[in-house]
This record gives C-alpha cells, structure tokens and sequence, in this order.
C-alpha cells in the first residue's frame, strides 16, 4: 500500500546497488527528480532500463551509477547524441557501459507482459534487422496455429520501476494523463513502484477509463513538483525545449557535464531542487 | 538558408529556396491526402506536416509517443512534446500505438529519417564501425525496425552525402532491401503476407531515388532543379545510377514555401520561449 514518503527516504529505502531499475516516461513525465536523487545517493552498479534513455540516463550514465542499459533509443530527441552515454560505450568512461539493446517495439511488448506476468513477450519484429545479432535476448519461437516464425524476448521485470505522475489522492491512488508511454505497464511489471507527483489533492476528479495506478499497486509516493523538469508534465508546465537544446554542450565536455551536475543536482539544499530550471 | 537554387525559369522563377526546403517540399508531396502516415522526428515530421497545411488536410499522423491523428501547431522537438498529444484525436500508450496499430497493419506510410542509407535501401541509426568496439555510437533503432517492416510502403528522408549514401551500411538496423537486394522476396510466406512493400522513395536534398524494379537496387528517378549528375555522383557512396526516365523534379510552388517558412518560424519562436525561462532562472 502506497505509503507518502520524502524522495530522499523512499530511493534510500527502496533502490539499492546493482538493482534493475526503469525509471520511465516516454519523453513525458520523465522522473528527474528521483534520479537526481539516486545520484546523490551515490547509488552504484545498476541496470538502467529505459526505452529512451535521455537526458536522465545520460546524468547517472555520466555519474558512474549504471553497469548496464536495456534499451531502445539513447538519444537527446531533437538534437542528436547523448555524450556522456557515448563517452562510456566508445571509452569506457567513467566507466564501462554493457548494453543490451532493443527495438521500441520489442521493450513495450516486454513490459506489457512483465505486467501481464509472462516469463516472454512474442511479437512480430525485428525482421531483417541485424539486432538480434547482437543481443542474445532476442530470439525466436514459432506459432503453433500458423507455424510463423516470430520474435521472442524476456519480459521486463525490473526489481523498481519509478514513474513520476501529475497528482495522488490522500489514499495514494495516482492519476497520470497525456502521453502516458509505458507507466502503467512499467510499475504493474515491477516487484516496487515508486511514484513522484506534483501534487496530492483530495479528490483526482477523473473520468471512468483515465490511466489511474491504485494506491496498492505502489510502494511509496513523494510530492515533488517539476519533478519531471526538463521533460515536462502535461497540464503543469510545458517541456523545457531550451534546455534540452543547451544540453548538448554541458554533456559533450567531461569537465563541464561534471561542474553543471555538482552546481544543480549535487549542490543545492532539497528546497532548492525543485525550483531548478523553472520560471520565476 | 545558404545553399540557394538558382531557379531561372518556369512559373516559379521568382522563388528562391534552399535545397533544403526543395527536400521538405517535394518529401511532402509525396504523402497523399488521407494516408495514415507513421512519422518519424525531424525531416520526415517536418514535411508530414507541411503536407498536412497544404495539399493533404486529411493526413492522419501518428507518433510513436501514441499521439493519434495528431495536428500540431508547431513542429515537435521530441516525438513526444505535449504539442502532440494536445492536439490528437486520441492518445494511445506505447504498447498499443506498437501492438495495434503498427503491428496491426493500420499503416499506410511509414516515413523514416537515418544516420545512413545504402544501395538497397537499408537503414542504419545504431553505430558506425563494429558492435562491439563503435566508432561513434548513434541513438539505435527506435521505433524504425517495426515501422519499415509492418507499414505499406516507406519513405525515407536525408540529407545526400557520402557520409550518409554509403555502398553497405555497418549494421542494419532497418530492413530496405537486405545485403542482396532479396531479403523481402525470400521471407517466408506467413511472414511476408504481413510486411510491406519496403522503401519505394527516398528523398534528398539533391534528387530523388527509388528501388529498381528486380535488383531493388536505389537508382535516381527525378533530380532537383539546378543539380547535376556530377553532383549526386560525388555525394553517393556507391557507383550510383540513373533511370532510364529521369526527370526533373518539380520546383516549390510559393504556397507551400510560405506554409514551411511560416511552420518554422512559428516553431523557433515556440522552443526560443522555453528557454528564455531557464535562463531568467540560471541567473538568479
């Protein structure tokens, strides 16, 4: 059952090193402030899983937390590469990065049957394409009705998924609207759920086929507004389109990625953190 | 903007564009009115749109971030900025935009941009150089690898170069046509009466190509105004060859130059005002 916790204590009590961790959010509602958190806490050896590792990933990537990254698409959307992830693929730094690494596709088939509590998920894929070459996970089984040969991976479940969402109730039942990617799917997948929100109210006011995750589908809330900043949350304030561009050249040089990370995520007092980045 | 056509004759001889926006405008006629098109960011997502405000006010486009008949206002930075979903007839989770709709074969265009093309169409958006040991690690697949198989036909979008127009790509992240030109004729039959016809356009700055007939190899089928053979030969990675019908491809009309000049300033001035916020807030 959803229990209301600081940020702080919920990633210290529930995140630990070398977990699986998918912190999700397709390009929307992307969870920064529990990851800035997870660096902070000095977290080491994890699995990242993703979809679209972006930004976020590419921060703890540049931090030294992660050993591994499930994904399907490790870009900064719009502008082009993200360095820090590619400074540990091509140099091993700060240290080296295995990668397994999916299709769209294939990642949100692998989480819908981690909800569904599948040991695979079997998709039409990944035809012609040289990926299943290079990741063991991908294989192939064939239809017993039709004898079609068809794609075949492990469904994702992650020991924590963390979603960040647009608000819970006092009971803790969680609302998220708008482009809502693989949320539900990522936090029914997992063994704990972690929910960051904007804000609690008393009531979601919702209507009958809304995305809400019940209150015990989830382990722990923490009120963190703009805690998706730069990504965005639908209703509340709009992608920081401006950052993302002014990213490329923070990332791209180690020394100035570690100064802005020290300066904004290591530095500042918790009351501080949230008011990163937004208009005053 | 630097790359200016001279264009000297024909109705349009007063226009000046780039090659750039001859690229855009030729990508987007391409997509008919009421195709359900599959767009990818960038290039193929700018020309969707131009055709959108111009010719095919019924082109229903689909994001993978599971923006349904979406009609933005502005052009996205991400496939998923909130400009997308808040202006779609419905928005759909990711699982279902993959599982029903692409997979589905609800599809008609798939409309794809790459780091690099080869000669049987093949795309490549994942690395250069081995798996293993990269040379420069790219973003990946993405959505590509499903929407070039399960869409009815594909376009593809780039800038020509020999960086990009390569004889064999490094690794095949999408399907074109295969190593040898056959993989799509090889598939077996419960496969094949589920995938596409493959890439049937692929639309540069400076031409634009299409499979031959049999081989399946690219050759040049109609070529931007102002542009030589000579050219398309030094921007392409391989022994490049021209149909035996090549034609001259036809010049922006004004109406869909001011659609897309007006489409990206409206759009600059949009992103321009996110970041005005962030810094007014890095300086306190």
């Amino acid at each position: 059952m959803a229990e209301f916790l600081s940020l702080e204590e919920a990633i210290s009590r529930y995140v630990e090193d070398g977990a699986t961790v998918a912190l999700e959010g397709f390009t929307h509602l992307i969870p920064y402030a529990a990851g800035h958190e997870i660096i902070r806490q000095g977290r080491r050896e994890l699995t990242l899983m993703r979809m679209t590792p972006d930004i976020l990933y590419d921060q703890m990537i540049g931090m030294g937390c992660a050993r591994k990254l499930i994904f399907s698409w490790g870009g900064n959307p719009g502008v082009g590469s993200l360095h820090r992830m590619r400074d540990a693929v091509e140099r091993g730094y700060p240290r080296p990065l295995e990668l397994l690494e999916h299709s769209h596709a294939a990642m949100a088939h692998a989480y819908e049957a981690g909800a569904a509590g599948l040991p695979l998920a079997v998709m039409r894929g990944y035809i012609g394409s040289d990926l299943p070459q290079v990741n063991p996970d991908i294989r192939h089984i064939e239809c017993p009705f039709t004898g079609e040969k068809l794609a075949a991976i492990p469904s994702n479940r992650p020991d924590v998924a963390i979603i960040h969402a647009q608000k819970a109730d006092r009971a803790g039942n969680v609302l998220v609207e708008g482009i809502i990617g693989v949320q539900k799917e990522a936090v029914l997948a997992a063994r704990v759920a972690l929910v960051t929100v904007e804000e609690r109210v008393d009531e979601l006011d919702t209507h009958p086929n809304a995305c809400v995750l019940p209150a015990w589908t989830i382990d722990a809330i923490s009120v963190v507004p703009r805690g998706a900043w730069p990504s965005y949350a639908h209703g509340y304030y709009a992608r920081d389109n401006g950052f993302y561009k002014s990213w490329d050249a923070i990332a791209r040089d180690r020394d100035a990625f570690a100064a802005w990370m020290r300066e904004h995520v290591i530095e500042p007092q918790s009351a501080e953190r949230s008011t990163i980045g937004s208009p005053s | 903007m630097s790359d200016t056509v001279p264009v000297r004759d024909g109705a349009d001889a007063a226009l000046d564009y780039s090659f750039e926006e001859m690229m855009t405008v030729t990508a987007a006629r391409a997509l008919g009115n009421g195709t359900t098109c599959f767009v990818g960011i960038g290039l193929p997502s700018q020309a969707a749109n131009l055709a959108r405000l111009t010719h095919a006010p019924e082109v229903v486009l689909i994001y993978e971030s599971g923006t349904v008949q979406t009609r933005p206002e502005v052009l996205p930075l991400s496939i998923g900025d909130g400009e997308l979903c808040e202006t779609a007839l419905t928005t759909v989770s990711v699982p279902e935009m993959f599982r029903y709709w692409l997979q589905g074969g609800r599809i008609d265009v798939g409309f794809l941009g790459a780091a690099q093309v080869d000669r049987y169409a093949n795309l490549n958006s994942t690395l250069i150089g081995d798996y293993r040991n990269p040379k420069v690690r790219l973003p990946g697949g993405g959505g590509a690898p499903e929407i070039g198989t399960h869409s009815r036909e594909v376009f593809i979008m780039l800038k020509h170069s020999k960086r990009t127009f390569v004889r064999d790509v490094d690794f095949i992240t999408t399907l074109g046509f295969g190593r040898d030109g056959q993989a799509r004729a090889q598939l077996p039959p419960q496969t094949a009466s589920h995938v596409g016809r493959g890439p049937t356009k692929v639309i540069t700055d400076l031409c634009v190509l299409a499979p031959e007939a049999g081989s399946n190899e690219l050759v040049v089928v109609s070529i931007h105004p102002g542009v030589s053979r000579d050219r398309i030969r030094d921007a392409t990675g391989w022994e490049i060859r021209f149909s035996d019908r090549v034609e001259v491809t036809p010049a922006p009309d004004a109406r869909s130059l001011e659609a897309l000049r007006a489409l990206k300033a409206r759009t600059e001035a949009h992103h321009d005002s996110a970041q005005a916020d962030f810094t007014a807030s890095a300086k306190e």
